[in-house]
């Protein structure tokens, strides 16, 4: 998104007016459910009276309808659960965004739930905090979502922490519990790493030490939580790190001009810097830096620019200009913490779209190497990541990416992966640190390439890729076409899934996990053959679209064929030629494609073969017929 | 804007004429500049908006050389809907809702770029910045695309699109001073004068041309009003205001005892009116 201002007072927030910029802090509140957060933020809004006349008379209305305060009361939880979908369940369920100001300071407020099915939304509004506000109910102490929810904050690198310890009111004020509940967060937050950590006793009920000092706890002497808000000092790390910007946007209205378009990350750059464009790592220098408010001599992290470069170079949207004597790095592979948002589970070794600044590239997890436990820090082996659920995890790019740690460089350090099917957004990350191999093993580049391969042996090297249920006539059909070309001279290979698994892939199961692999690992090897210039047959089930995907994005686009051999499961039950489906039937086998496991069936396949009702030999002559007239054999 | 433009193969600005558009034409100008915006404007007229925005519309885009669409929902128009004569919910779905989708489906638009704000309305808090909508344009405001940091998702299949709203983190506050401090033009409108009203229902409507018919006893009287935001003016209720000029709006607004949609009728019709409208498409 465009930033509206040339500014050169405050970072960070791009996306707002400068005025606003230079005094905002922005902050998430986050609890269990029934902490009462959001009367805690419809509190703050009452109390700083800056709710107007239609808004209270339209909160009177709805706290007769749905209010769980009691008659003739104000049910302030209200003000804030907008959707008419939580009204009715009293919860809220997404992240709310919610404004509001004093003298003194400006706040954008994230609302976020506190159940743990929506870990995913708590992280959503952390990942642009500035300050944390955890709420936990004196009458409970800490729970296990309050640890939760500190271990997300310290993970997203939120640096202020607030814990409001709400309802006193109802045990009677008590100092003791207090002191008992703060020393236990203390402790805990420090094993953490938490800085900057403050307790305030409170009542968003009745209001106590929520905007002013509270009368009923004569015996705290720290600031209430608006006090609090309105005066924790606000840094912006991004000032004073080294000059970052990924191109958004390449900006040429004419011949005559190249500029490209971008908002400053982090650090600062002057006409005359020199600045290396990643990841290809050209230098040249800052020749202009344009705005339609004129030109500038500096731009800073958070401001919206055009930069012209010296030289003319060929940077596009997802390159990195950056400060050419203090370069992020880059690689192709990485360690990170992952969040998972989307709803089938994480699969290392799926492809996904990862995106990072503006870069967006293809990525796989190649090694999951523990989930983490949100509750209790402790590290679980996991195979794979669910909804909600967070891993360290190697990450290998299709392409080196320019990058940097979260820690070091916000900007530079997140990013989202991106389902390639659903276009979803499925899970988000934070990178611990590059990792050396990704630089130190390079492709090698042989003389004997595939083409000259391929002219050697007078054909056309490609993938033929049966997929389809289990008994449908993959192999069956594979082998008959194998045979025909063999008989044409041509010189093939067949990989077939259940040969592949008493070798190649003995160590794997039929797990979702397990067939991601045994489907990348053929892939790979059909790779492999296609480059030594074969027509490489694969007969697998290979159930999962975005496999089947990643199996092609292997090859050239015109190497690889797609065949659904498509027979109804009632029909493949009844040949049943392993004799499988009865014993899945008998509960003998948990994860059958087709019963216990789902098969995608392919949305666009280059060739369907109604294996159900027409004989093998003449679906081979369709397979044959596809390869003369894409002029694959002659 | 440059996310949008960057990442969309046919992406539109809508522009509704009022200030929070005006406000996304200036930035939409400064982020392209020296190039224009690689889009074009959209406007969906539902044949009942002031006169003034209309002449100030036009002249804004001929200013600019800017391209400018402008859709009527003409089988609206040939049934002769109207919010007298059909009431407001069934005016602002045909003459809207429906137009608008209307134009997306025609144009084949995959990103429409609109100037809501989150401070406006209680569903419009949960509204992602990049806001996925189905091919037939329906919001599920249960499964909206996580957004974190500054990282943006705006890849859709076919038949789907994205409403994308930069201005999602502005308050009403905000544009005002904005509108300040670069000076951006805006609908007079926006400043008192004196004006022909009838009070109505306990809002000032204008009278703007002859197609609004008076009740009983209703005599327009001339009276110093301004209106806080615009739509179709049978439906957009004035304030009186002496103020007459950018800071004395801000002054005014830093005592405003009420929100600014207040005066939108669509808004009161039920508790939830406005996420529902949304799920159907409504902007």
């Amino acid at each position: 998104m465009a930033g509206p201002t040339r500014d050169h007072s405050a970072g960070g927030q791009p996306d707002l007016p400068r005025h606003t910029r230079t005094n905002l802090l922005r902050f998430i509140t986050c609890g269990s459910v029934d902490d009462g957060k959001s009367t805690l933020i419809g509190r703050l809004l009452y109390d700083c009276k800056l709710l107007f006349e239609d808004q209270l008379a339209s909160l009177e209305t709805d706290s007769r309808r749905f209010g769980t305060t009691g008659a003739g009361q104000l049910d302030l939880a209200l003000l804030v659960d907008g959707l008419a979908a939580e009204r009715e369940q009293g919860i809220t369920i997404d992240v709310a965004y919610r404004f509001f100001a004093t003298g003194r300071r400006r706040f954008i407020v994230a609302d976020t739930p506190g159940h743990e099915q929506y870990t995913r939304n708590m992280v959503t509004g952390a990942s642009t905090a500035q300050a944390a506000v955890l709420l936990v109910d004196a009458r409970k102490g800490l729970l296990t979502q309050t640890r939760r929810h500190s271990h997300i904050v310290s993970l997203l690198g939120v640096r202020h922490v607030v814990l409001a310890v709400n309802k006193m009111d109802a045990i009677g004020w008590d100092r003791a519990v207090f002191e008992r509940i703060t020393a236990a967060y203390r402790a805990f937050a420090r094993e953490l790493g938490l800085e900057h950590v403050t307790c305030i006793p409170l009542s968003a009920l009745t209001g106590d030490n929520v905007t002013s000092a509270s009368p009923a706890m004569a015996w705290y002497d720290g600031p209430s939580l608006l006090q609090y808000l309105e005066t924790v000092e606000i840094a912006f790390p991004a000032r004073s790190s080294a000059f970052r910007m990924p191109v958004q946007w390449v900006n040429r209205p004419h011949q005559d001009f190249r500029g490209f378009a971008g908002t400053v990350a982090s650090g600062c750059v002057q006409v005359g810097d020199p600045v290396a464009v990643l990841p290809g790592g050209r230098t040249t220098r800052i020749e202009q830096i344009v705005t339609m408010d004129g030109v500038l001599e500096v731009a800073n992290a958070g401001d919206a620019v055009t930069l012209v470069l010296s030289d003319d170079l060929d940077v596009s949207r997802g390159d990195v200009i950056a400060s050419a004597d203090d370069r992020p790095e880059v690689c192709d592979q990485f360690l990170a913490h992952v969040v998972w948002m989307g709803e089938q589970p994480l699969l290392p070794g799926r492809p996904y779209l990862l995106r990072l600044g503006t870069a967006s590239v293809g990525a796989q997890v190649t090694e999951l190497k523990y989930a983490v436990n949100v509750s209790t820090q402790e590290r679980v082996a996991a195979k794979c990541l669910a909804r909600n659920e967070v891993g360290v995890c190697n990450l290998a790019t299709d392409q080196p990416i320019a990058l940097e740690p979260y820690r070091t460089n916000q900007a530079m350090g997140s990013f989202i992966l991106i389902d390639r099917m659903s276009n979803a957004t499925v899970g988000c990350g934070m990178i611990e640190f590059a990792l050396r191999r990704a630089s130190n093993v390079h492709r090698q580049k042989m003389t004997v390439n595939k083409a000259a391969r391929a002219a050697a042996s007078g054909q056309k090297p490609c993938v033929l890729w049966f997929t389809g249920l289990s008994g449908a006539g993959k192999s069956t059909i594979a082998d008959l076409v194998e045979q025909e070309l063999h008989r044409r001279g041509c010189r093939t290979m067949s990989l077939d899934g259940d040969n592949v698994r008493n070798g190649l892939n003995k160590d794997l199961g039929f797990t979702d996990v397990d067939r991601v692999e045994n489907v990348r690992r053929v892939a790979e090897v059909a790779r492999l053959m296609v480059e030594a210039g074969l027509i490489v047959l694969v007969s697998l089930i290979s159930p999962f679209r975005s496999e089947r995907l990643m199996a092609r994005s292997l090859v050239e686009e015109d190497e690889f064929l797609e065949i659904f051999v498509d027979a109804p499961l009632a029909i493949c039950e009844a040949r049943d030629p392993k004799g499988l489906y009865r014993k899945t039937r008998a509960g003998l086998i948990p994860n059958f494609t087709g019963i216990g496991s789902p098969y995608e069936p392919p949305e666009h396949p280059d060739l369907v073969l109604a294996s159900g009702t027409e004989e093998p030999e003449r679906l081979t002559s369709h397979v044959i017929q596809a390869l003369a007239s894409r002029g694959i054999i002659p | 804007m440059r996310e949008v433009a960057a990442q969309f193969r046919n992406p539109v600005l809508l522009y509704s004429i009022g200030k929070d558009s005006s406000v996304m034409l200036h930035l939409a100008l400064k982020a392209f500049y020296p190039s224009k915006p690689p889009f074009s404007l959209l406007h969906v007229d539902s044949t009942w908006k002031f006169q003034d925005m209309i002449a100030f519309r036009d002249r804004r885009a001929g200013e600019l050389g800017l391209n400018l669409i402008v859709q009527v929902n003409e089988e609206g128009v040939r049934q002769g809907i109207g919010p007298f004569t059909h009431g407001s919910a069934v005016h602002t779905d045909i003459m809207k809702t429906q137009s608008l989708k209307q134009a997306i489906d025609r144009y084949g638009f995959d990103a429409a770029l609109g100037g809501a704000r989150r401070d406006e309305e209680k569903s419009r808090a949960k509204e992602r910045i990049f806001s996925f909508r189905s091919p037939n344009h329906r919001w599920d405001p249960k499964n909206q695309r996580p957004e974190l940091w500054n990282l943006y998702n705006g890849r859709v299949s076919q038949g789907e699109s994205v409403r994308v709203f930069p201005l999602s983190n502005w308050t009403e506050l905000d544009i005002w001073q904005y509108i300040d401090q670069e000076n951006i033009p805006v609908v007079p409108l926006y400043f008192a004068r004196p004006r022909p009203v009838v009070e109505r229902d306990g809002a000032l409507i204008m009278v703007d041309d002859e197609r609004m018919p008076l009740r009983p006893g209703e005599l327009p009287e001339m009276r110093w009003v301004r209106f806080r935001t615009l739509g179709c003016y049978p439906l957009t209720g004035a304030v009186e205001s002496r103020a007459e000029t950018v800071p004395e709006i801000i002054q005014e607004m830093r005592l405003a005892r009420t929100s600014e949609r207040q005066g939108r009728v669509i808004d009161h019709d039920a508790g939830s009116s406005m996420e529902i409208k949304k799920q159907e498409g409504y902007f």
